[in-house]
């Protein structure tokens, strides 16, 4: 365990967290690891458990009948992907595949809602984490959207 | 050529202007060349390679631009894309409208008018002894190029080399093998990051921005190139503040309508700047408050 909580600490996502939040953190949290070319999730799933990569490389994709996956953001150690875990009906919006073999920290999403939902101050801390790196991925997408280096643009 | 333009310029445009090749030029008349080369680099840029046809070498510095007559259609700017240093005069070309599809569609052996060099190019004496960050977006690479090459040539003089490379799929990468053999050099790192992509793509997708934020920079030793639509460059400039570079250590390459490229008719003008004559490459501390207003 003691372990875990280094490696969670070690993570950007949880770096500064209090040492308190990090152990109740920690009692949802596990290791895992997926060969290179796996999924580690479907569209469609159930949201239940959100991950911090440690290690290798996830491609976040999306179906499109007759086009096949397109991959629409690919994800590199210190970043975190599932954030679906947080709003209901809790279920993925999207695939998640290994492009390499990747280790990760899959963090139980039932356990991580309750204890958010026990001390709002570790929930307010995760929420404060968690928001700019939405933000940043709307804006992103935003971006890709405006297909900024067509002719058209 | 535009005739009406043409006729109605002072006499003053026409008269004498050295060129850095040595000749004097006049610099709204201009010189012909044919093209040696035409190669597909992306499904609407392609390059051409041309050749002076009074033998003279254009000399030219890293981030300058010519303008360039499809005889009969027209004139437009456009980078030099090539060595600086060597080879043949290189410009590579989205077609996007009448004249740049004119210009795209010449082959071997055809003739080309050409007016240059013009403008200020990118910061390659500030650069010395620095770190050097260049960002791409779509083909922007073309006019960074040229410095890559000098940077390149001259690797002994600056620090640590990057460049990111942003492009709307994987298709879309110009330069595409030599991007790859860049890769593959100890002495540049290079990234490169899709829009889009099918599942069979293995590299980095997502916006140009996110490279920067993974990046590490040293905010006091790094010099910034940019280039790219200007609304990519907008948001690289915001994430190169967030991490720390000064607005005077970024650089930005400008496109606006031109016309006579060399001060004199307004058209590529930018409040008070004119982008043929001050720029096209300005650091982002002088862009700013342009860049902030939708009219301009
Ligand atoms: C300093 C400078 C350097 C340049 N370097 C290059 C270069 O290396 N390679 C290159 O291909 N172009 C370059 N350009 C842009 C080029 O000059 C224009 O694409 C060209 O003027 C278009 O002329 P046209 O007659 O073909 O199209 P137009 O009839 O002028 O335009 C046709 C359509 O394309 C749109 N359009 C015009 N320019 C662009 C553009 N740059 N990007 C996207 N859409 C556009 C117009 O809004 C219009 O809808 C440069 C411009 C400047 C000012
Ligand atoms: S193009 Fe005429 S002033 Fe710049």
């Amino acid at each position: 365990m003691e372990n875990l909580e280094r490696i969670l600490s070690e993570h950007p996502f949880f770096a500064d967290l209090d040492k308190s939040f990090l152990s109740l953190a920690c009692g949802c949290a596990r290791n895992a690891h997926f060969e290179g070319g796996r999924f580690i999730f479907h569209e469609g799933g159930a949201a239940d458990n959100f991950y911090l990569l440690r290690q290798g490389r996830v491609a976040l994709q999306i179906s499109a009948p007759g086009r096949g996956a397109n991959t629409f953001l690919t994800l590199e150690p210190g970043e975190v992907f599932g954030v679906n875990w947080l709003v209901p009906p809790y279920r993925w919006s999207y695939d998640a595949r290994t492009l390499e073999s990747a280790r990760v920290i899959a963090m139980d999403a039932h356990c991580l809602r309750n204890k958010c939902e026990a001390d709002h101050d570790l929930g307010y801390d995760i929420m404060k984490r968690l928001m700019p790196i939405l933000i940043e991925r709307l804006h992103a997408t935003r971006l890709q959207f405006l297909d900024l280096y067509g002719a058209h643009v | 050529m535009r005739r009406a333009f043409s006729f109605s310029i002072s006499t003053a445009l026409m008269s004498e202007a050295a060129d850095p090749s040595g000749r004097a030029a006049p610099p709204m008349v201009p010189r012909i060349a044919h093209v040696r080369r035409r190669r597909h680099d992306a499904p609407d840029a392609w390059t051409l390679e041309l050749e002076m046809s009074d033998g003279a070498p254009l000399r030219y510095a890293p981030g300058q631009f010519n303008m360039l007559t499809a005889f009969g259609v027209g004139e437009v700017a456009i980078s030099m894309s090539g060595d600086p240093a060597s080879g043949p005069l290189v410009h590579t070309i989205r077609a996007v409208g009448p004249v740049s599809h004119a210009l795209t569609r010449l082959g071997a052996g055809q003739l080309v008018g050409v007016r240059g060099p013009f403008g200020v190019g990118w910061p390659m004496a500030q650069a010395a002894g620095k770190d050097v960050l260049l960002v791409a977006g779509g083909l922007g690479l073309a006019p960074l190029r040229p410095a890559i090459y000098r940077l390149l040539g001259e690797r002994a003089r600056f620090g640590k080399v990057t460049l990111l490379f942003g492009a709307r799929r994987p298709e879309d990468i110009i330069f595409r093998h030599e991007v790859e053999s860049w890769r593959g050099r100890f002495d540049i790192d290079v990234e490169v990051t899709v829009d889009h992509a099918g599942a069979d793509w293995r590299g980095h997708v997502g916006v140009v921005t996110g490279l920067i934020s993974r990046h590490e920079i040293d905010p006091a030793a790094t010099v910034a190139m940019v280039c790219g639509p200007e609304v990519m460059m907008r948001f690289v400039a915001m994430a190169l503040v967030d991490k720390g570079l000064a607005e005077d250590a970024m650089y930005l390459s400008m496109e606006r309508n031109m016309k006579c490229a060399i001060g004199h008719c307004g058209h590529c003008q930018l409040g008070p700047t004119f982008i043929c004559r001050d720029g096209p490459v300005f650091t982002f501390a002088r862009l700013k408050p342009l860049l902030s207003v939708k009219e301009l």
